[in-house]
């Protein structure tokens, strides 16, 4: 078995190697007529650019994505440093540079992957795939009968913030800034998935598609480790079920399938702040262009966040979205679980997540305002400040940094949930109504803790479980995202999720049960 | 000020400081020789099995103390001189207190076998345990087969930790099954089968004759009694009990017996000492309950009391219902009232058992065999509440009501299978009855917090 699980891993790390590999490979060639095509396509104006590029790019052969992006980037920014000193703002190309460098790397490409995507996607994903479930199906037998079985996390260097963790970090971080700032670079990537991407959507496929495609992949094969893992705890069964199904059918599938017949892409699950981008004016105007389906959307989304989601929070706490449906959720609950011991527990810790968190709530709100204020009033500005210059700040430093590089790129370092603890304006937004206003709770049995820690250790919010469990105190928290977990390392069945009456939900003891202190007396005597 | 010394710095010390400090400003100084701060040493396993490190064994961060200006010293207590009110130490530096509490909980029982102080022979108990574990039995390259003496608590537990490294384990435990005379039959059999299927090599009814050295004083194998077999080890973890931690109080005029002296205030013979937790062995029973109780919460209530009455609030020491838990492998295990073994066992005690048909749950339900009257469960791979069955042992419930509202107990995690229907079934079935089982009501559940 561990032999089997060796060549799995084996695998898996070759179809790695050899995905990480394409990046450096292809042929990039541009003709006269492919160039004027998409020069008029795109509405490009800048006869600077236009020549540039045909002195620079059209004809030659570039055999590497950086190379070929150089020359397209600096092309744009020259002439667009030049029109805007001259005021010729028709001229300027508006397009994020390596955005418009990877549209047209992606028609442009050529080469051995751009010619043979099926088996290419056979030795990376496939061979990735493939590699993963040998080596993570054997665990039926090695991690023995089934229960708890968190033996050695803390001794192995990929769980442990050892050097595999690091190494996965470095990855992970690598990974997400090419996503979001080098695109041009992962254009044999984005070849891979076309076919599928064509299969679905009818359209070749973007860094976007690739994205969402390895993340239901990704979850899918980290799922089938969950299920494994915690095959004798049913809540978890079913809560992985469910992220993995909102995850393939709402935030995946239905999307591609509504751009299939020319509808906006949109995913009904993933509510505003979250989906921080719903009220920009892009939005609103093509919501308001597709007809019903586009009202519909623009009236769920208000519904979703104003009624749907508090009200939900209300019953069964904040895990109905962040455990049980939402995609960062879902990956965080999936890819992220050997990672969840990592989160930092300290107090200091908590209130740094308080403020954070927070504030990233109350930004949404101010971007929020101010865009919908431009968009009824056709002000560019609002109180000296340009929406357009918050939006990108926000799309910048909380949409990319944060809930990207930070937050899945960290998860080797800070647990699998640094976005949702610290970032996630949504779930700050859901943590107010479940601390103040819900039925949700931990409930702690009585005098039965034994202040091992578990709980604690495995909080991947870095929820000090243990001091409320110990203390026979049930956990009322604005962060806890009901994942079960501590319930379920829990050795002696201290820890259970409940929705009950809000009276006496939240319950400081003086003295714990099992001791039979007369309470009225001490309270007489104080 | 005065100044309240304790010595320990486990469950019991640290309870009793934290409520000290809450009811009052005085001086408090916890003394400890093990480590530097506080940790929960049932948490121990779980650092060698890797689930956790130790750091996260300590329930309060480094700075708590300082901030609740509770004085920690590290230190060895040789010595009390109760006249003087002084502690001496080892290292000769002396303490003096207002008030003193001792709270040194215990250490491993050793029954005087032959080679029970070789090198890779242990218990399982202080932190240094852990830190020999770690040089005696890291791997099973080092060690190639580990045997266990004693079959409790911690032998279960320590049975489990080996297993965790793939180290072969023999356990020798010296009952004809295991924890036999706390579990009744069914539950302890159900245990010896959980055993074996982790791979345990088990001996039943198998004594320990010897431990046997090699040239270098450290263990080769043991001999068991029963058989003479030799078993080749490289080590050798005693877990048959453990023992009041007072040696160093022999000396002083503190009154002891097995553990020290103390009446119902948790008060020794000796003005302003008191114990509590493990080493403290009371004068008068109290109830079922035996007269010194190394169980994790005992230790945390004595400490409660102990700082009422220091902080001018005299009361008694008044443990409820008896409840208790465990791990033994995959399965976990609660009691709340009394069930007893074979042995022990009162006449009117009648049990109802129910195991479910993969063996891994059951429970057994006790009680008075005239009157009905509920005295306690033992429950086995199922979570109940314990709130619940404190309220039903004060209210005197009879078995027919626990029985009718057993939903209202359950505390497994959410979409579990719920087996009160069976369990109900068979009791109807065996005692040609009627009850009937109640939906879950959260009114109930709930009426005891209101």
């Amino acid at each position: 078995m561990k032999k089997l699980q060796h060549i799995g891993l084996g695998l898996f790390l070759v179809g790695l190697a050899l995905f990480t590999s394409l990046i450096f490979l292809g042929k990039y060639e541009v003709n006269s007529e492919l160039f004027q095509t998409f020069v008029s396509n795109k509405g490009i104006k800048s006869e600077l650019f236009i020549s540039n590029i045909n002195a620079n790019v059209v004809d030659k052969t570039f055999t590497n994505p950086f190379a070929f992006s150089s020359k397209i980037t600096s092309a744009l920014e020259t002439a667009n440093a030049t029109h805007k000193a001259a005021n010729e703002w028709d001229k300027v190309i508006w397009d994020k540079p390596h955005s418009f460098s990877f549209e047209l790397a992606k028609q442009v490409g050529s080469g051995l992957i751009q010619e043979n995507k099926g088996l290419f996607w056979w030795l990376t994903f496939g061979l990735g795939i493939f590699g993963a479930l040998l080596y993570i199906v054997p665990n039926v037998i090695t991690l023995g009968p089934p229960g708890i079985k968190n033996n050695g996390i803390y001794l192995n260097a990929a769980t442990n913030r050892g050097w595999i963790g690091w190494f996965a970090f470095v990855f992970l971080v690598g990974f997400y800034i090419l996503l979001y700032f080098r695109p041009d670079y992962i254009v044999n990537w984005v070849y891979l998935v076309d076919p599928i991407s064509e299969s679905i959507s009818g359209n070749a496929a973007s860094q976007w598609f690739l994205y969402g495609f390895l993340y239901c992949v990704v979850m899918i094969v980290m799922a089938i480790r969950m299920y494994i893992k915690y095959r004798h705890n049913k809540y978890q069964i079913l809560r992985t079920t469910s992220v993995l199904f909102f995850q393939i059918v709402f935030a995946f599938l239905i999307p591609e399938i509504l751009v299939r017949f020319e509808k906006p892409w949109y995913d009904f699950k993933n509510a505003f702040p979250l989906d921080y981008d719903f009220f920009f004016s892009w939005n609103l105007d093509q919501l308001i262009a597709s007809g019903g389906l586009g009202l519909f959307i623009l009236v769920w989304g208000i519904v979703l966040t104003l009624v749907i989601v508090p009200l939900m929070v209300y019953f069964f706490g904040k895990r109905w979205y962040c455990s049980w449906v939402c995609g960062c959720g879902g990956l965080a609950e999936t890819l992220g679980d050997p990672y969840r011991q990592l989160s930092d527990k300290s107090l200091k810790a908590w209130k740094l997540e308080r403020w954070l968190v927070h504030g990233v709530l109350v930004f949404a709100l101010f971007m929020t305002g101010l865009t919908l204020y431009s968009y009824f009033s056709g002000a560019q500005q609002v109180i000296g400040l340009k929406t357009q210059t918050i939006q990108d700040i926000y799309g910048f430093l909380i949409g990319s940094i944060f809930a990207g590089v930070i937050g899945t790129g960290f998860y080797p370092i800070f647990g699998n949930r640094v976005w949702c603890r610290f970032g996630c304006p949504l779930a700050a937004y859901l943590g107010l109504v479940q601390r103040f206003k819900s039925r949700f709770r931990i409930t702690t049995n009585g005098g039965q803790c034994i202040s091992c820690g578990n709980c604690s250790t495995y909080c991947e919010q870095g929820i000090d479980v243990r001091a409320y469990a110990q203390k026979g105190e049930n956990i009322v928290r604005a962060s806890c995202v009901g994942c079960g977990i501590c319930s379920a390392v829990c050795p002696r069945g201290v820890l259970k999720l409940e929705n009950g009456p809000e009276k006496g939900r939240i319950n400081p003891t003086e003295i714990l049960l099992g001791n039979d202190v007369d309470l009225m007396d001490l309270i007489n005597q104080k | 000020m005065e100044h309240i010394v304790i010595i320990g710095n486990g469950i019991s010390g640290v309870t009793a400081a934290r409520h000290i400090r809450k009811l009052s400003d005085k001086k408090i100084t916890i003394v400890s020789a093990e480590s530097d701060f506080f940790f929960s040493r049932t948490a121990l396993m779980y650092v060698y099995m890797g689930h956790m490190k130790f750091e996260h064994t300590q329930p309060y961060e480094n700075w708590f103390w300082k901030k609740n200006r509770i004085d920690l010293k590290k230190g060895f207590v040789s010595s009390i001189d109760t006249n003087s009110k002084t502690l001496h130490f080892a290292d000769k530096d002396t303490l003096i207190y207002d008030k003193l509490i001792i709270a040194t909980g215990s250490k491993p029982n050793k029954f005087g076998w032959p080679g029970q102080d070789l090198k890779g022979v242990q218990g399982l108990y202080h932190k240094q345990d852990l830190e020999n574990l770690e040089v005696y039995a890291p791997n099973n390259k080092t060690c190639k087969r580990a045997v266990i003496v004693g079959g409790g608590l911690i032998g279960i537990e320590l049975a489990e930790m080996l297993h965790s490294r793939h180290i072969p384990v023999t356990f020798l435990v010296r009952e004809s099954s295991f924890w036999n005379g706390v579990l009744p039959d069914g539950e302890s059999q159900m245990i010896n089968e959980e055993i074996l299927k982790n791979g345990i090599d088990l001996r039943l009814s198998n004594n320990l004759k010897e431990i046997v050295s090699d040239e270098n004083g450290k263990v080769k194998s043991v001999i068991i009694e029963e058989t003479d077999e030799e078993i080749t080890c490289d080590f050798v973890g005693l877990t048959a009990g453990v023992s009041p931690n007072i040696n160093f109080i022999k000396e002083s005029n503190i009154e002891t017996n097995r553990g020290v002296l103390v009446n119902r205030f948790l008060e020794t013979n000796i003005k302003d000492v008191y114990a509590i937790g493990d080493c403290a062995e009371q004068r008068e029973t109290i109830g079922n309950r035996r007269p010194i109780e190394a169980v994790w919460y005992t230790g945390r209530m004595m400490g409660e009391t102990v700082a009422q009455t220091i902080c001018g609030n005299k009361i008694q020491y008044k443990p409820g219902h008896w409840f208790n838990s465990a791990k033994f492998f995959d399965i976990e295990y609660q009691t709340y009232g009394w069930v007893h073994g074979q042995k022990g066992k009162p006449d009117y005690e009648q049990h109802f058992h129910w195991m479910h048909e993969d063996r891994t749950k059951c429970i057994t339900i006790a009680y008075h065999k005239t009157t009905n009257l509920f005295l306690g469960i033992n429950t086995f791979g199922i979570r109940m509440r314990h709130e619940i069955f404190d309220k039903w042992l004060n209210e005197g419930r009879d078995v027919t009501y626990v029985l009718e509202h057993l939903a209202d107990a359950n505390f497994d995690p959410e979409f579990y299978k719920l087996h009160e229907k069976d369990i109900v079934a068979q009791f109807n079935t065996e005692n040609n009855t009627n009850v009937q089982l109640k939906k879950k009501s959260w009114k109930r559940i709930f009426s005891i917090q209101a």
